[in-house]
């Protein structure tokens, strides 16, 4: 009777399970969370951006090996000596994937409507190292033909900045500046219109290797392969297919099971397992991005910069990253990730408990007495709450420092952070492009991503004068004499670089591992899953 | 029957409007916006942001333009997922997170009242004390530990059914079963409590004397009676299924309202919140509605209210 009803279920199975078992030879990959949309406009995030490098290109594009800038919809370009004009120079097979071709105008188009005040692009910033870009995205201008974009002729695009910007190139692989096809924006709204449907499947006119087939919010996209792209020849997988799966147990377990080829995390208490017992399967990617803890300068204890640096050197990160993260991470000396477009800095933070001693008792606190208990901020997580707590016990044993730690729901814990309610608070960031810049002009005095009450007329200098320097080896030096300042002064505590850990199945094929996590899709191909 | 139900149909306006004022005056008291990122937006950009959305009108004038929306039936664009609206994004979310909700139901009936039944019946021996055990496990363990250990068994072990997702049959039985189990177990002993009472009675000894089979007797006369407490338990029932399906439909990766109502609360995706929260209100009251409906039918004491 048991026999009959076990063979009758595993029929049943069989049969229901069957259906969604076709075999194809698409790639699943997990993404993290659902987009906040698809026009490259209107979006910040990676799984965003993973997504569109898929349906769109730019004007340049990255070797995925070495990040070096190769040829994406411009063939080649000029620049001048000063280092401030840029000529582009389209390719003729370039289309859009409904065959218009793509022109230099496209361009000029996508990159006003970018700047346009009332779109309220988050990301138009990274567009103002063009001359006036800056003065027409905030208003002061509304003529765009003052801002330096020029089409000068079909296949000819004129670019002209502000100074020499040696990011230029490789910036232009970032979503913002993708072009968008304008009878496309225009059927559907405005250009200035935000929530219109032209991003949707059947309507999302793009000139990636790719075009959307399929979105069902919170649960697919489905890209397929774009026989309009220029390169689609070399083009190998058919189909790629994003998951928004935002529970990582959730994501672990479809890879298990083969639903996903590539997956966006792994868990923390999975990530030693995968590690010892199936090392082909786990990947622990160098990535550009830095976890730091922020320290309020504006309240006592903490204004004392002896007190911040005494915190810095004394927090044992080798402890942290060994025996907490495990994911490979390499504990952070520096703000800025070594090796960011070619700069170390030189002047790191190193563990030296005798000396963040010296420096408390020099403040007038010998062995923390004397100290108000300090409140350590973060966004509930749990590895940010194993980090919270290592650090907790390490600031106590080397320097007796009561810290008692507040765990906040993400967008709190933003608001406390920007009205410096806080006294150290957790804090990451990940660089939208490889130059140092990215990460060092957040603690200018007036930028918004600084949130730490610290304000160095000195080091705002020097971070002006390396925008206006093109030689690589001075802008280098002012960029270290810059994080050497801000490391001493220690607003900012550095704890790890971080490493993308992530599972993949050894059937794909064609991956580079690189520093900004950039995956191009149209290299890789899926091998035939073995019987 | 008609009057009862236009009346209550009439008391829900109220009873909706003073959650819409609620809800709207409390997520904009909590801290953080819609806006804020990791990155900060420029103070030009925030503003033009704030603008398209109305934002930086003063809050009276946002609520009255939020309820001459409403009374259009237009819930406004959702602030996180540009491009959808809350309409069409609940819209989505409804047909999935109702079959779910309802295969639980039906799991959760069938189990309970046959457990419920059995262990009536059977009072205080084996039978009885077995699923007793069983639905007060069944109430105990959360289903964020009965759902990854089913997908453990039944995905990555044998390999029967898919570890996650919502496409095809074999997708929906495990979250089904997950979502199902605990209102099993309310049911079954409520099923059981309703049985007991019942059967004690006068009329089921008269049945018993006059030599009516025990399934007849059950099934003719007791249930109806036993039935009672599980069917005024179906009103919240049916919407806890609904509304409290996040856990499962996050476990495994189901499109349902449930995260849509979540992860709008975490983003402060303000008209996304607003949305779900006055479906979910609409919903309840209609199932309370409903059972109370049902409810009169079966039982002619209540008739007279």
């Amino acid at each position: 009777m048991s026999l009959s009803l076990k063979s009758f279920l595993i029929i049943l199975a069989l049969l229901i399970g069957g259906c969604s078992q076709t075999a194809d030879r698409a790639l699943h990959v997990g993404n993290g969370t659902e987009p906040q949309g698809l026009d490259p406009h209107l979006v910040s995030g990676v799984p965003e951006h993973r997504i569109l490098s898929t349906l769109f290109e730019g004007l340049v594009d990255l070797d995925p090996a070495d990040l070096h800038v190769i040829p994406g919809v411009a063939e080649s370009w000029d620049v001048s000596d000063d280092g401030t004009r840029y000529v582009f120079h389209l390719r003729e097979n370039a289309r859009w994937s409904n065959g218009d071709p793509i022109t230099a105008d496209d361009f000029v188009y996508t990159w006003q409507r970018m700047l346009t005040p009332s779109l309220g692009a988050e990301y138009a910033h990274m567009l103002h190292c063009i001359k006036n870009a800056k003065a027409f995205n905030e208003g002061a201008i509304t003529d765009f033909s003052q801002v330096g974009v020029k089409a000068l002729d079909a296949r000819t695009l004129e670019v002209v900045l502000n100074n020499p910007t040696p990011y230029f190139l490789s910036m232009q692989a970032h979503s913002a500046w993708y072009p968008v096809h304008k009878p496309t924006i225009e059927k559907f709204g405005r250009m200035d219109e935000r929530n219109t449907k032209w991003t949707r499947p059947g309507n999302l006119v793009g000139n990636g290797a790719y075009t959307l087939k399929r979105w069902v919010p919170n649960n697919v996209i489905e890209v397929v392969k774009n026989e309009q792209y220029w390169c689609a020849a070399n083009v190998k997988l058919e189909r790629i297919v994003f998951y928004p799966i935002d529970n990582q147990q959730t994501e672990e377990r479809c890879f298990r099971t083969g639903m996903l080829q590539l997956t966006e995390n792994v868990p923390l208490a999975k990530v030693p397992v995968y590690s010892a017992k199936q090392p082909d399967l786990i990947s622990k990617d160098p990535y550009i991005g830095t976890y730091f803890y922020r320290i309020n300068v504006t309240r006592p204890p903490l204004d004392d910069p002896r007190v911040r640096r005494a915190l810095a050197l004394a927090l044992d990160r080798d402890a942290i990253t060994h025996n907490v993260l495990t994911g490979g991470q390499q504990p952070a000396r520096t703000y800025t990730v070594p090796d960011t477009g070619g700069y170390t800095c030189t002047g790191g933070i190193d563990y030296n408990v005798a000396e963040a001693r010296r420096l408390l008792a020099e403040a007038g606190y010998p062995e923390g007495r004397g100290l108000r208990t300090i409140e350590l901020l973060y966004n509930t997580s749990e590895s940010h709450k194993l980090i919270a707590e290592a650090a907790q016990r390490i600031w106590k044993e080397n320097l007796g420092i009561s810290v008692s730690l507040v765990n906040q729901d993400w967008k709190v814990y933003l608001a406390s952070q920007s009205a410096l309610d806080y006294d150290i608070s957790r804090a990451s960031w990940i660089g939208d492009y490889l130059d140092p810049m990215s990460f060092l002009e957040c603690f200018m005095s007036d930028n918004g991503n600084n949130r730490t009450g610290w304000a160095s007329k000195e080091y705002d200098a020097l971070i002006e004068r390396a925008t206006r320097t093109s030689d690589t080896g001075a802008r280098h030096a002012l960029f270290n004499q810059a994080e050497g300042l801000l490391l001493n002064e220690a607003p900012i505590v550095p704890v790890y670089h971080y490493t993308r850990v992530f599972l993949k199945s050894p059937r794909v094929k064609g991956w580079h591992s690189n520093l900004l996590g950039y995956i191009s899709f149209k290299d890789l191909s899926l091998e035939e899953e073995v019987p | 029957m008609t009057r009862l139900i236009v009346r209550r149909l009439c008391e829900a306006v109220p009873v909706l409007f003073v959650i819409v004022t609620l809800v709207f005056f409390m997520v904009r008291l909590a801290p953080g916006g819609p806006f804020d990122t990791e990155r900060k937006v420029s103070p030009e950009v925030l503003a033009n942001l704030q603008a398209y959305y109305g934002l930086d009108q003063p809050l009276h004038v946002q609520y009255v333009r939020y309820l001459g929306q409403l009374l259009r039936g237009d819930l406004g664009p959702s602030f996180k997922n540009a491009g959808y609206s809350v309409n069409e994004l609940i819209g989505l979310g409804i047909p999935v997170s109702l079959e779910l909700g309802l295969y639980a139901l039906i799991i959760a009936l069938i189990i309970g009242i046959t457990s419920g039944v059995i262990a009536a019946l059977n009072q205080n021996t084996a039978h009885d004390y077995a699923p007793m055990v069983l639905s007060m496990a069944g109430i105990c363990i959360p289903n964020f530990v009965i759902g990854p250990v089913l997908a453990l068994i039944f995905s990555l072990w044998l390999g029967w059914l898919p570890v996650a997702g919502w496409e095809g049959p074999a997708s929906k039985v495990l979250p089904s079963v997950t979502l199902g189990v605990a209102y099993a177990a309310y049911v079954s002993r409520l099923t059981r409590g309703g049985m007991l009472e019942v059967l004690s009675q006068d009329f089921i000894r008269t049945a018993r004397a006059k030599g009516m089979s025990e399934a007849r007797m059950v099934l003719r006369h007791a249930l109806k009676g036993g039935l009672q407490p599980v069917i005024s338990f179906l009103g919240p029932a049916a919407a806890g299924l609904l509304s409290g399906a996040f856990v499962v439909e996050t476990i495994f990766q189901i499109p349902g309202l449930g995260r849509l109502f979540i992860q709008s609360a975490f983003n402060r995706d303000y008209t996304m919140i607003m949305g779900t929260v006055l479906f979910y209100a609409a919903l309840i009251l209609l199932f309370n509605l409903v059972v109370d409906v049902v409810q009169s039918r079966i039982d002619p004491r209540l008739r007279e209210r």
